[in-house]
C-alpha cells in the first residue's frame, strides 16, 4: 500500500453505507453501528476515509503553532503525540510547533471511523487515523499554497512548504505558517488530497518526543481528579459488598452530624455522601449505617464458579468455528493431548481511580472525565437527567490510565454521577471519587475463564484436529453492544484469540459456553486474547513438545503461508538467541499471537529457585505496519509487560461469602520495579497499513513465561495466575 | 487552625489536624500535583517532600506536617529537580502520567542522597513507587542520566 487516497476511498462509500444503515435500525441510539473490535473491523477502518477538514483537526496560530484537535482519549499510550505526527508528517511543520487538545463530544465530526461513535479502544486509534490525519495534514497544507498563490499572486505549482515555511524560489517570497494561517483556513478543503509516498516522511519512523511529556513531568498535566470548580462538593458512594444487593435501608445521622457534610443521597449504585472535601466526605461514608437486601445477590466463590463451569463444558457448546472435522481428526490421532486453563477475575487498577465532575447549569450538563467513549457516556447521562445528548458537553481530560476499564458500554460511573446530581437535586458541581478500595471490590473486572483444549498430533507430529472449549461470562450480553457483538450467542471477544488464530489448524472446532453471574465485568487490556493467546500458545507448546519439535520450528510449520507472522516469529527467537544452552535453573519460554492486526512474539528468560519466579528478560518482536513512533511502540511494549506481569504471577479476584477478597495495592499488588525484567523490542520494517499498539503486548508475556518455566523445571504451569508453589 | 508552610508560604488553615496532608494540599490549597492511589502509602502517587525527603501525603496528618517545610512537585527545584525532571523528559518516561510526580519526587530525594545509584540502590530507594503502566525501566535509566548529569 503507498497510502494514496485513491488507494483508499474504494471501500467508502460502502462502509458508510452499513454504518448508518446500523445507527438507522437501532434507532436514535448511536451505539446500533458500534462495530466490532475484531481483526476484521480494523482492517476495513484502515481502509475507511474519514472527513479531512483541517478547520476541524488543526488551529492554527499566528505564533506558528499547530494543535491537533485529538479526537482520541490520551491513557498513556502516546495517541496525541502518534496522531500530530501523522497531521505534521504532511503538513510539513516542525514537531517543536506541534501541540495538543482534546476534541468536544461532537461525534459527526470526531467519531472513531471503526466505531462509528466517539472512542478510544481495541487498539483502534492509529489503525482509524492513519489515513485520515495525513490527510487532515495534506489538505492543510494544500490551503496553505492556495492562499500563499493567492496572496503572492504566483502559480500554486511554484510554491513549496517545508518546515513550516511557505515559499515561492523564483519571487524570494517566504511566510511562515502563522503569517498565512487567516487566509489558508478560508480556503476551500480540497475535494482530494496526495499523500507522500513513504521514502518523503520526515517525521513517521522518527523518534520525537511525546507531547504530553513536560506536563507530566511538572506537575501541571489536568486529570479529572484534578478538577476544581467553585463550590465543589465530593461524593463518595457507600456501595453494597455483594454483587446484586440493593439498599434496603440506611440511617444517615451520624454522617450528616459530621461538619462538612453536605448532603447524603440514595442512587441506584448505593448511597453517596457529598461533603465538602474528600476526607470528609470518606469520613461520612464511614458514618453511614446501611441495611443491605442480599437475597438475590451473588453468594457463590470463584471454586462453585468453576465448577459449574467444568459442568458447562461436558455438555456440547455453541459453535463458534467449525473448520474441517476435529473430532474425526481427534480419532485418527497417534497421540492425544488434553488440557484444562483457568484465568481469574482480574480488576483493571489503573493508577487514578475512577472519578469525574457534573456541572448542571441553565444550558445543559458539563461533565469533566477521563471517558474513554465520549458517544456512551453522552447518552448515559442524557437518559439519567432526561435530556438530548447534545446538551451533555463533556470536557475530555487526560487519563490516569484506562486498561479498559474507562470505556464502559454500561457506563457505569458517568451514570452514578449522573445519578448522584439528580438525587442533589441543586446545582452544584459535584466531584464522584471512587477509592483504590471502591475500584479493586466495584466489579467490572475480565471475566472468569476457563477453556479446555484436546488436540491430537499424527504419526509425523502433525496436528490433525482440535477441539477447544471455552467458559466465559460474555462481556456484552445485556448492553447496548449485544447486537453488534454477540451472534447467535456467542460473544465474539469469549473467542478471539482462538478462532482467529493465524496458525494452519485443518480440523478445528471451537465452542462457546455462556456462564451466568451477577458479577460485573468488562474488557480489559487485550479483552479476550488476555486468555485466549495464553491457552492457545501454552498448547502449541505442550503439542510442539509432544511432537518432539523445537517450539518455534513447531510454530513456523504452522505459519508456512503467513509471511508476515512467520517473520515476527523468526525475528524474536533470532535477537532472543533461540536454541542456545541456559545454565540449571533457568529457561526459555516462546510465545506468539496476532490481534488487532499487530503482530507480536515474545521470548522469556525465567529463572526458577526456591519455588520462586524471577523474569529476567523479555525479547518482543513486533510487526505493526508502519512504525509511527518507534520509541512509544517500544514503550507500549515495555509498559505491556510491566502491566502483564502482576496478572501472570498473582493477580486474582476472588469471594468469600460473595464479598470481594482483595481491597487495595497490598492484596492486589501491581508489579514493582524490582520485579521488571529487562525489555527488547525489534520492530520490523514495513509499508503496511499503520496498526496499533496499546494491547497487543499484554497476550504473548504469560504464555511466553509458563512455556520458559516449563523449560527451566520440567513442570507446567497452565492456569494464571501460576501457582509458585507448585513448582517447590 | 493549622499553620502548614507550603512551597515557601505559610497557609493558616481551618482543617482537622487528623485531616491527611495529601487532601489537605488537593482539596484546600488546590496543589493537585501530589496525586491520590490507594490512600494507604501502598503507591506512592501522593509522594511530596517534608523537609527534603519523600513522604507519602496521604498517610501523613496534617497536625504531624506543622513546624515543617513541605514541597510539591510544582515547586520542587535545585539541580537534583532539574536534572530528574529533563532525564524523564528526554527519555520520555511518561506514559498516563499519573504516577509520575511521586516518582519524580521519590528519585530526587534518593539522587540527594546518593549520587551514583546502582540498580539496587534504585529498586530499594523506588520499589514503593508504583507505576501501573509499567515505565519501570525507563525511570531506572532517568535516575542514572540525572546523576551522570549532576555528576
Amino acid at each position: 500500500m503507498d497510502g494514496t487516497s485513491a488507494a483508499h476511498s474504494l471501500s467508502a462509500p460502502s462502509r458508510r453505507a452499513f454504518l448508518q444503515g446500523a445507527g438507522a435500525a437501532a434507532g436514535a441510539f448511536v451505539l446500533g453501528c458500534f462495530v466490532p473490535f475484531g481483526e476484521r473491523a480494523v482492517a476495513a477502518g484502515a481502509a475507511a476515509q474519514g472527513p479531512f477538514d483541517p478547520n476541524v483537526f488543526v488551529r492554527i496560530a499566528s505564533d506558528n503553532t499547530v494543535t491537533l484537535v485529538c479526537k482520541h482519549f490520551e491513557m498513556g499510550q502516546g495517541v496525541t503525540t502518534g496522531l500530530a505526527t501523522l497531521v505534521a508528517e504532511e503538513l510539513e511543520a516542525p514537531w517543536s510547533d506541534m501541540r495538543f487538545e482534546f476534541a468536544p463530544n461532537e461525534a459527526a465530526l470526531y467519531k472513531n471511523l471503526i466505531f462509528g461513535v466517539m472512542g478510544t479502544g481495541g487498539t483502534t486509534s492509529i489503525a482509524n487515523s492513519w489515513v485520515q490525519m495525513r490527510q487532515v495534514g495534506a489538505a492543510a497544507r494544500m490551503m496553505f499554497v492556495a492562499a500563499a498563490a493567492e496572496r503572492w499572486r504566483v502559480p500554486a505549482s511554484e510554491i513549496a512548504v517545508e518546515n513550516g515555511v511557505v515559499s515561492h524560489d523564483r519571487s524570494g517570497r517566504r511566510a511562515r505558517f502563522g503569517e498565512l494561517a487567516a487566509e489558508a483556513m478560508r480556503m476551500p478543503v480540497p475535494a482530494e488530497v496526495t499523500l507522500k509516498p513513504p521514502g518523503a516522511w520526515k517525521l513517521i519512523g522518527q523518534r520525537l518526543p511525546r507531547l504530553d511529556s513536560v506536563s507530566k513531568t511538572t506537575g501541571r498535566a489536568v486529570f479529572s481528579f484534578d478538577v476544581r470548580r467553585p463550590g465543589m462538593l465530593v461524593a463518595v458512594v457507600r456501595r453494597p459488598d455483594l454483587f446484586g444487593a440493593t439498599v434496603r435501608s440506611f440511617d444517615d445521622r451520624e454522617a450528616r452530624a459530621i461538619d462538612g457534610v453536605v448532603d447524603v443521597v440514595q442512587v441506584p449504585s448505593g448511597v453517596a455522601v457529598l461533603a465538602e472535601d474528600t476526607w470528609t466526605a470518606l469520613r461520612g461514608r464511614e458514618a453511614l449505617k446501611v441495611d443491605w437486601d442480599t437475597g438475590k445477590a451473588e453468594t457463590r466463590s470463584v471454586e462453585d464458579m468453576l465448577a459449574e463451569y467444568g459442568a458447562l463444558a461436558d455438555a456440547k457448546g455453541l459453535p463458534a468455528l467449525r473448520r474441517g472435522d476435529a473430532e474425526a481428526g481427534l480419532a485418527r490421532a497417534a497421540k492425544v493431548y488434553e488440557a484444562e486453563f483457568t484465568f481469574p477475575f482480574l480488576a483493571h487498577a489503573p493508577m487514578e481511580p475512577l472519578n469525574c465532575v457534573i456541572d448542571l447549569s441553565d444550558d445543559g450538563v458539563e461533565l469533566w472525565s477521563g471517558c474513554q467513549l465520549q458517544s456512551i457516556d453522552q447518552a448515559a447521562i442524557a437518559r439519567v437527567l432526561g435530556l438530548k445528548p447534545q446538551h451533555i458537553k463533556i470536557n475530555p481530560l487526560f487519563g490516569g490510565g484506562s486498561f479498559g476499564r474507562r470505556g464502559n458500554p454500561m457506563a457505569d460511573w458517568t451514570k452514578e454521577i449522573a445519578h448522584v446530581a439528580k438525587a442533589v437535586g441543586r446545582r452544584v458541581p459535584i466531584q464522584l471519587v471512587w477509592t483504590r478500595e471502591d475500584d479493586i471490590k466495584g466489579g467490572f473486572y475480565r471475566p472468569l475463564v476457563l477453556h479446555r483444549v484436546r488436540a491430537g498430533l499424527d504419526g509425523g507430529g502433525r496436528i490433525i484436529g482440535w477441539r477447544h472449549k471455552i467458559v466465559c461470562q460474555s462481556l456484552f450480553v445485556g448492553t447496548p453492544l449485544e447486537s453488534s457483538l454477540v451472534h447467535d450467542g456467542i460473544d465474539e471477544t469469549s473467542v478471539e484469540g482462538v478462532v482467529d488464530t493465524p496458525y494452519e489448524i485443518g480440523n478445528f472446532a471451537v465452542e462457546s459456553f455462556n456462564a451466568q453471574s451477577l458479577i460485573p465485568v468488562l474488557w480489559w487490556r487485550s479483552v479476550g486474547n488476555s486468555h485466549g493467546a495464553h491457552a492457545m500458545e501454552t498448547a502449541i507448546d505442550e503439542l510442539a513438545r509432544l511432537a518432539g519439535q523445537d517450539p518455534v520450528a513447531f510454530r513456523l510449520a504452522l505459519l508456512a503461508d503467513k509471511p508476515r507472522d512467520a517473520a515476527v516469529v523468526k525475528l524474536a527467537a533470532e535477537r532472543a538467541g533461540w536454541g542456545q544452552a541456559l545454565p540449571a535453573g533457568r529457561g526459555r519460554g516462546f510465545a506468539y499471537h496476532s490481534c488487532y492486526n499487530t503482530r507480536v512474539a515474545m521470548v522469556a528468560d525465567v529463572a526458577v529457585a526456591r519455588s520462586a519466579i524471577k523474569v529476567d528478560r523479555i525479547v518482543a518482536a513486533v510487526d505493526c505496519g508502519v512504525a509511527v513512533n518507534p520509541d512509544i511502540i517500544t514503550a507500549q511494549i515495555e509498559g505491556a509487560v510491566g502491566f502483564a506481569l502482576s496478572a501472570c504471577l498473582r493477580n486474582q479476584i476472588t469471594f468469600a461469602d460473595g464479598v470481594v477478597q482483595q481491597t487495595n495495592f497490598d492484596d492486589y499488588a501491581p508489579t514493582h520495579m524490582s520485579e521488571m525484567p529487562q525489555v527488547e523490542v525489534h520492530i520490523i520494517a514495513s509499508h503496511a497499513d499503520a496498526t496499533g499498539i496499546g494491547e497487543p503486548g499484554v497476550p504473548p508475556l504469560a504464555p511466553a513465561i509458563g512455556n520458559a518455566i516449563f523449560a527451566a523445571t520440567g513442570k507446567r504451569l497452565r492456569s494464571l495466575p501460576f501457582a509458585a508453589k507448585a513448582l517447590g | 487552625m493549622i499553620r502548614l508552610n507550603v512551597n515557601g508560604t505559610a497557609h493558616d488553615l481551618d482543617v482537622s489536624p487528623e485531616m491527611p496532608l495529601l487532601w489537605v494540599l488537593r482539596d484546600r490549597l488546590q496543589l493537585t500535583s501530589a496525586k491520590y492511589g490507594c490512600g494507604r502509602a501502598l503507591c506512592g502517587a501522593c509522594t511530596v517532600h517534608i523537609d527534603g525527603e519523600a513522604a507519602r501525603s496521604c498517610s501523613v496528618m496534617a497536625g504531624d506536617a506543622v513546624h515543617t517545610e513541605i514541597t510539591t512537585i510544582e515547586a520542587v527545584a535545585g539541580k537534583v529537580a532539574e536534572a530528574v525532571k529533563t532525564a524523564w523528559q528526554s527519555l520520555d518516561v511518561v506514559q498516563c502520567g499519573y504516577c509520575q510526580s511521586g516518582q519524580i519526587m521519590s528519585a530526587i530525594t534518593l539522587l540527594n542522597a546518593n549520587k551514583t545509584p546502582s540498580d539496587a540502590d534504585i529498586d530499594a530507594a523506588m520499589d514503593g513507587n508504583i507505576c501501573r503502566c509499567g515505565t519501570y525501566l525507563r525511570i531506572r535509566q532517568a535516575i542514572h542520566m540525572a546523576a551522570k548529569a549532576i555528576a
